[in-house]
């Protein structure tokens, strides 16, 4: 390289595997987010770019809602295997059996919330200080506010009006005892920078991400896949479909896009025309107008 | 369009909304195409319920609940789009006087600052304090866009009497490159395309500056410095001696067999390897993390710095800084506090308020015993330990500190060393 540039890819990667190193170097027990979600994913190749030769040196945790992906499971499973880190994974069903949340009930009835009440149990039993997420600005408006570095109270609550400042590249982690930090190592990654850079690195991802024929319901106008967590309402019915998922959260509540993208270059390329979020498939985003900054501030990532 | 070799642009947006400033944002992103459908549809269905009838795109980056009832950005918001020839980041800050903080927070990582002049207005006092922190902070490139100029009848007299009014006051300044450009935000003259309403307009459009202006020497290249985050032993058969320095440069170029000394040791050796992931590196030079290896075993951990032998920063306990004040609590003279520089944090005193500086008029105001929120002061601070330090101006990674309240853990300042 002769004029001393390195290019955005880079450039964000080279950000994102700084705030992981000042991740593990300013807590005493750090944890990685992993949903089996793309962003995820990138977030785990990004930390064993930043410590090898040596491991991972912090374990990843996974909120089980109990309405996974099976792909998503199996994927999981491999990839820890495959890194030699450790896996520790909260159970929504065991907080439910335990009479810690209620389910939800009715047709669009979905573990999504549920899920906060578990991560933070999971945080707190394993006296987690800092636990990093793969989110990113660019996703959602209330996230476009997030710091890298984002402070939780001892009730693990977000409070968006009285946020640290964040300058430069200095990290402030200091927090009082019983507190603990949220941190975004690619908040600054936009939905196209994120396949570019799997396709640059060659980065494994579960199939959901590549077109696939299933069995779904579409229900207003988002496309569902018909599992065993589905209740079908009136006049529904199941098609198979040819399709792809931009995003994976539970099974009810993600939406997919009819697509024969199978490959890496037609993804980049149907995102490149693409009219819509990836979020905008996603149902919990879309029970009210500030619903993500809502949950954020409960403690969702 | 090959994205994956693009550059990166970050830059600040300046000005109120009455500006125009949202709705230039909204331009840049909707004529890159970079707003989606559903976001759009959003955007309109909000600004419908309240009852606007033109779609307010200040929606678009105004995402917290309290913004969205007061009509007003109280936080930095970062947007995203991108070109075939640039990718850019939008630290887009609210330009009211009490968010100097917000304005030098989104400053601190740009290379760019947009100012935004409305035409009918001219030069404002806010126009002076965002050309102000934007100099302060050193941002290497200014575009000075004098908006709404529909609404002065394209006027090439209009225009030039604020250029030179605004030359006159950032010759006391010293920011390197500042480009003019009359625009209209609402049409679109001059923002993606070619006005055809300002012939003697012989310059470029906002876009094509963005997308060319010359950025690869925006970081230090000639002074080598390379803050330890952590170090890499693996303790595996395999790597059974492996001792990384894992960290990301802040200035110069590194190249394997270089000399260099370890700061606060002072003991020297030749670096072995760069490489990230096990690809070995050529050079490296800012801002990329790498992990470095020496030739000899040097017991160096976070917080050091390696250097080359002939070209030291400075190793002392006592700075002086430009402070900007982030805290609703005053600051005295002789207060304790915590100080983040580089992979460094050190317990320090801040010894002594100098002056604050009037960022209206740039005027120094002496004499005074404390410091407040949105205040901008010179101070000296006294550290427990030496750091390794340049002026702000040479580097502004080694020459930029945090100031954090020391019960709170609040970051309570940010400091431009001098």
């Amino acid at each position: 390289m002769s004029n001393y540039v390195i290019n955005h890819l880079k450039e964000l990667e080279s950000e994102a595997i700084f705030v992981i190193r000042e991740i593990a170097a300013q807590f005493e027990n750090p944890v990685l987010l992993f949903s089996g979600g793309k962003d995820s994913i990138l977030l785990t190749h990004l930390a064993k770019k930043a410590f090898y030769p040596a491991k991972i040196p912090f374990p990843l945790i996974h909120i089980d809602t109990g309405h996974n992906f099976p792909e998503t499971i199996a994927f999981r499973d491999a990839l820890v295997e495959k890194l030699g880190v450790k896996l520790i994974v909260g159970s929504v069903q065991e907080a439910i059996d335990k009479g810690r949340v209620k389910e939800e009930t009715g047709a669009d009835a979905s573990r999504n919330s549920l899920q906060i009440v578990s991560l933070l149990d999971t945080l707190e039993e394993f006296k987690v200080d800092a636990a990093m997420g793969g989110a990113r600005r660019d996703e959602e408006k209330a996230r476009a506010k997030e710091r890298f570095f984002s402070h939780r109270d001892e009730f693990g609550q977000w409070d968006p009006k009285n946020q640290r400042p964040e300058l430069w590249n200095l990290f402030n982690g200091r927090k009082n005892y019983g507190e603990h930090f949220r941190v975004f190592p690619i908040s600054n990654w936009t939905e196209m920078d994120v396949w570019e850079y799997i396709k640059l690195e060659n980065i494994e991802l579960p199939s959901l991400y590549f077109s696939h024929q299933r069995d779904c319901v579409v229900r207003d106008g988002v496309i569902l896949a018909n599992s065993e967590f589905i209740k079908l309402k009136e006049g529904e019915e199941v098609v198979n479909m040819t399709i792809r998922y931009r995003t994976c959260g539970d099974m009810p509540i993600t939406g997919a896009v009819e697509s024969d993208a199978d490959n890496l270059e037609k993804i980049i390329e149907e995102i490149a025309t693409t009219r819509t979020t990836e979020r905008g498939g996603r149902a919990d985003d879309k029970r009210a107008e500030t619903a993500m900054e809502d949950r954020k501030k409960q403690g969702y990532f | 369009m090959d994205y994956q070799d693009i550059e990166l642009l970050r830059f600040t947006t300046a000005g109120s909304v009455d500006d125009g400033k949202s709705t230039l944002i909204g331009r840049l992103l909707y004529d890159s195409k970079s707003i989606f459908q559903d976001q759009l549809d959003a955007v309109e269905e909000s600004s419908k319920s309240k009852g606007f009838d033109y779609v307010d795109l200040s929606l678009l980056t105004d995402g917290l609940k309290s913004e969205r009832e007061q009509g007003i950005t109280i936080d930095v918001a970062y947007r995203y789009f991108a070109t075939p020839k640039r990718k850019f980041i939008i630290a887009d800050t609210p330009g009211h006087i009490q968010y100097t903080r917000n304005m030098v927070t989104g400053a601190s990582t740009a290379n760019l600052a947009i100012i935004l002049i409305d035409a009918r207005k001219g030069m404002l006092e806010q126009t002076h304090r965002h050309a102000f922190i934007a100099s302060l902070l050193r941002i290497p490139h200014a575009i000075v866009c004098v908006n709404k100029m529909d609404l002065v009848d394209y006027s090439e007299e209009v225009y030039d009497k604020i250029v030179s009014e605004f030359n006159a006051f950032s010759s006391k300044l010293g920011i390197n490159d500042i480009q003019f450009i009359p625009i209209s935000a609402l049409n679109g003259d001059n923002v993606v395309n070619r006005s055809e309403n300002m012939d003697w307009y012989q310059g470029s459009t906002l876009m094509y500056h963005l997308e060319t202006v010359h950025i690869s020497s925006d970081h230090n290249l000639v002074d080598c410095r390379f803050p330890i985050q952590s170090v890499i032993r693996p303790h595996t058969l395999e790597h059974q001696d492996y001792r990384g320095f894992a960290g990301r440069i802040d200035g110069g170029v590194f190249k394997p067999g270089d000399k260099v000394k370890s700061l606060p040791s002072g003991f020297v050796s030749t670096i072995k390897t760069i490489e990230l992931n096990g690809e070995q590196i050529q050079e490296a030079f800012a801002p990329m993390s790498v992990t470095m290896t020496l030739e000899d075993e040097i017991d160096n951990s976070r917080g050091d710095m390696i250097v080359r032998e002939n070209n030291v920063p400075k190793v002392e306990q006592d700075i002086e800084a430009l402070v900007t004040w982030m805290s609703t609590k005053p600051i005295q003279a002789r207060t304790k506090v915590v100080i983040k520089h580089t992979t460094n944090e050190t317990v320090g005193m801040v010894k002594e308020l100098k002056y604050k500086v009037d960022i209206n008029t740039l005027h120094r105001i002496e004499n005074i015993d404390k410091v407040e929120m949105n205040d901008i002061a010179r101070m000296s601070i006294r550290t427990a330990k030496p750091i390794f330090f340049d002026a702000y101006k040479k580097n502004r990674q080694t020459g930029s500190i945090i100031i954090i309240d020391e019960q709170t853990n609040e970051t309570i300042g940010a400091g431009m060393i001098i």
